[in-house]
């Protein structure tokens, strides 16, 4: 197996991996750099891949290959309306934002598998018909050498993810809106008394973070795992919140540490079946990204540090 | 109305709030309310079994809710009692099955070992929170999967071959106890609970009765103070993180030397160490508390099994009731403003 074949393989997994990442993980960024920690993207990530594979069983008759694409919609919303949850005991109530970001996973993963049984009497969904299928992508993949690695083979959401990580950085860095998103999160007293309205920013960014969230879910359970269950979505959420800090609660950053990522989670599934990795544990893969978030934190890889005012409630006359 | 009553009240209205929701969800999907917590009541009390079951579970929740309270209240957060916890576990197995000696002395070895494990894990957290300022919560969480992913490689490749599950420990480090099977109809209570009891005590003692528990909740409540105060500011971190991953560590023991009597292989959490976050948080972090708080939730995990069986409704409603508990708890300040006023109406 030459080298450029072993690309043609890496690739296209690693993007397929590193979309739902990508997606969650700039969910992540617009709740903290607003100033309010999401360690329940996890949580979000379940209700998205629940409410998509639930409501791609139930239209795939009707809506036919629009299917999947509908169905991610859906689970945005679905993923926003929970974290609506979050925004108002975390910004409204001022509790500890990581105690509600755990209630928000253990009620996701409960509410799922409780209605999992209510809709199907059985601890898991069927698998459905039309998920997000592999394609290439026309006139892309027709140049040479690039075309075969990037645009065959593919997934039309991982070039999706990384054109929303654009975005992203857009509005963060390039607009008002974002100016004032990144004011209340490093110093909402500040944004306050230059007449930004604080608790809707907040509410805003944490909104934002949901709807990317359950988008992120609808991702992962429509092309890669292709139903619902309890093991679905284990570890992803948080994966992408360690791609967040890993690229400094930056969109661009957290895109590249969510392909980075992806690669290594998809390097631990297809490595046995490459040359040269087949003798490497693939247990040193999967903790990587876990270790590497870490290091960054602790200032060996370039020093990450979040926004100022995150994790703390703003009350008005406070100082 | 003074602040002790309310610290009171609050959990109890969460726990009311909790189970409210829980009903009216069951009322709405067309489940049977009334039915259902009978059920759960049932499963959790209705037989000698059940209860011992439930004691059974409450071990390790009460361990877990040290771990997470003995942090809260040295102002630290561990959310990492899940992997802390895994390590101990594989840690106790590992003494139980490697190595021969005679009867108690290896069960309080293996004991000993999973605290040891816990708190080394715990360790590395509290070491870059005092050195480098690292916030503990998300180290303490990408340790978690580390943990998940490096025990379920030690225990494939060098404590079985090629397996999902270690050989059972040996009879001598076992936890598990005849008489107390007996007792409770052959339910899987063990010894586990003394040793979950005497952390209670160890807990209240050593934050309450002595220097260095002072020191640790200066530490917590004012890191500036304490150090002008003259104490060390960082070993107290890294020392109160220890303390809580022991706990941790000592919760893992509970399931490999008392439940289960192996370690496998595991796809996920156990839920035991998060479980463990809204133990101590309804527990308000104090000694009695945690022990209210880990029996309230131990018969309610217990007794949900019993309610598919009994009531036809998927006991996964529990899991929600918790979270929602946990939901309510967190956003107490509801709750105050809400005592607050009608407490303000009374004086009118």
């Amino acid at each position: 197996m030459g080298f450029m074949d072993i690309l043609y393989i890496v690739v296209p997994s690693t993007l397929l991996w590193a979309a739902p990442l990508i997606f969650t993980a700039l969910g992540g960024n617009f709740s903290e750099r607003s100033g309010i920690v999401n360690i329940g993207l996890e949580g979000l990530m379940v209700i998205g891949a629940f409410t998509a594979i639930v409501f791609n069983l139930a239209f795939d008759q009707t809506l036919g290959n629009l299917t999947p694409w509908i169905s991610l919609l859906v689970a945005m919303v679905v993923g926003a309306l929970l974290s609506v949850l979050h925004a108002v005991a975390s910004i409204t109530f001022r509790a500890d934002q990581t105690v509600s970001g755990v209630a928000i996973n253990l009620l996701a993963v409960g509410a799922a598998l409780f209605l999992v049984k209510l809709f199907y009497g059985k601890g898991q969904t069927d698998i459905i018909q039309k998920g997000f299928s592999k394609i290439d992508i026309p006139v892309l993949s027709d140049i040479p050498v690039l075309g075969k690695l990037f645009f065959s083979n593919t997934y039309y959401t991982s070039f999706v993810a990384i054109i929303v990580a654009f975005i992203a950085w857009f509005v963060m860095f390039k607009t008002p809106f974002g100016l004032r998103l990144r004011a209340v999160g490093e110093h909402p007293m500040a944004a306050d008394t230059m007449g930004i309205n604080v608790t809707r920013m907040r509410y805003i960014g944490v909104i934002i973070s949901g709807a990317l969230g359950g988008i992120g879910g609808g991702v992962y359970a429509q092309s890669i795992s292709s139903d619902f269950s309890h093991a679905t979505i284990s570890g992803q959420g948080f994966m992408a919140l360690a791609a967040l800090i890993f690229g400094k609660w930056h969109p661009l950053g957290a895109m590249g540490a969510a392909l980075f990522f992806g690669f290594a989670q998809s390097l631990s599934i297809i490595g046995s079946s490459l040359p040269l990795l087949e003798n490497i544990p693939n247990v040193y893969l999967l903790i990587a990204p876990y270790i590497l978030t870490i290091l960054a934190l602790t200032g060996f890889i370039g020093r990450a540090e979040g926004p100022k005012a995150l994790g703390t409630p703003y009350i008005k006359g406070n100082r | 109305m003074s602040n002790r009553v309310k610290n009171i009240i609050v959990p109890i209205m969460a726990v009311i709030l909790g189970m409210l929701v829980g009903t009216i969800i069951m009322v709405v999907t067309g489940y049977d309310a009334v039915a259902a917590f009978t059920a759960l009541w049932n499963g959790a009390f209705g037989e000698i079994y059940y209860t011992g079951e439930v004691i059974r579970q409450v071990t390790p929740l009460i361990l877990a809710g040290l771990s997470v309270a003995f942090a809260f209240r040295t102002g630290l957060f561990n959310i990492g009692v899940e992997g802390q916890l895994i390590v101990g576990w594989l840690a106790a197995v590992w003494v139980g099955v490697a190595f021969d000696l005679p009867p108690v002395i290896h069960t309080l070895v293996a004991v000993i070992a999973a605290g040891v494990a816990g708190a080394l894990w715990a360790f590395i957290p509290g070491l870059l929170k005092a050195k480098f300022r690292v916030h503990e919560v998300i180290v303490t969480i990408m340790l978690n999967y580390t943990a998940l992913h490096v025990t379920n490689y030690i225990i494939r490749t060098v404590l079985s071959e090629k397996s999902d599950r270690t050989e059972m420990i040996k009879g001598t480090a076992t936890l598990r106890s005849s008489f107390l099977e007996g007792l409770t109809d052959y339910s899987r209570l063990h010894w586990g609970i003394v040793i979950a009891l005497i952390g209670v005590f160890i807990m209240w003692f050593l934050l309450e009765k002595t220097t260095r528990g002072y020191e640790l909740r200066s530490v917590g409540f004012n890191q500036h103070a304490s150090h002008y105060a003259g104490m060390n500011v960082d070993k107290n971190i890294i020392l109160s993180m220890v303390i809580s991953g022991a706990f941790a560590g000592l919760a893992g023991a509970m399931e490999g030397l008392g439940t289960f009597g192996y370690a496998s292989i595991k796809g996920g959490f156990t839920g035991v160490g998060f479980d463990g976050i809204a133990v101590a948080l309804l527990g308000g972090n104090g000694p009695i508390g945690v022990i209210l708080a880990a029996l309230l939730f131990g018969a309610l995990k217990v007794g949900a099994l019993n309610m598919p069986l009994e009531a036809g409704v998927p006991n996964e409603l529990v899991d929600i009731i918790i979270a929602l508990i946990v939901f309510f708890v967190a956003a107490s300040y509801m709750i105050r403003l809400f005592i607050d006023r009608i407490s303000k109406k009374g004086v009118k």
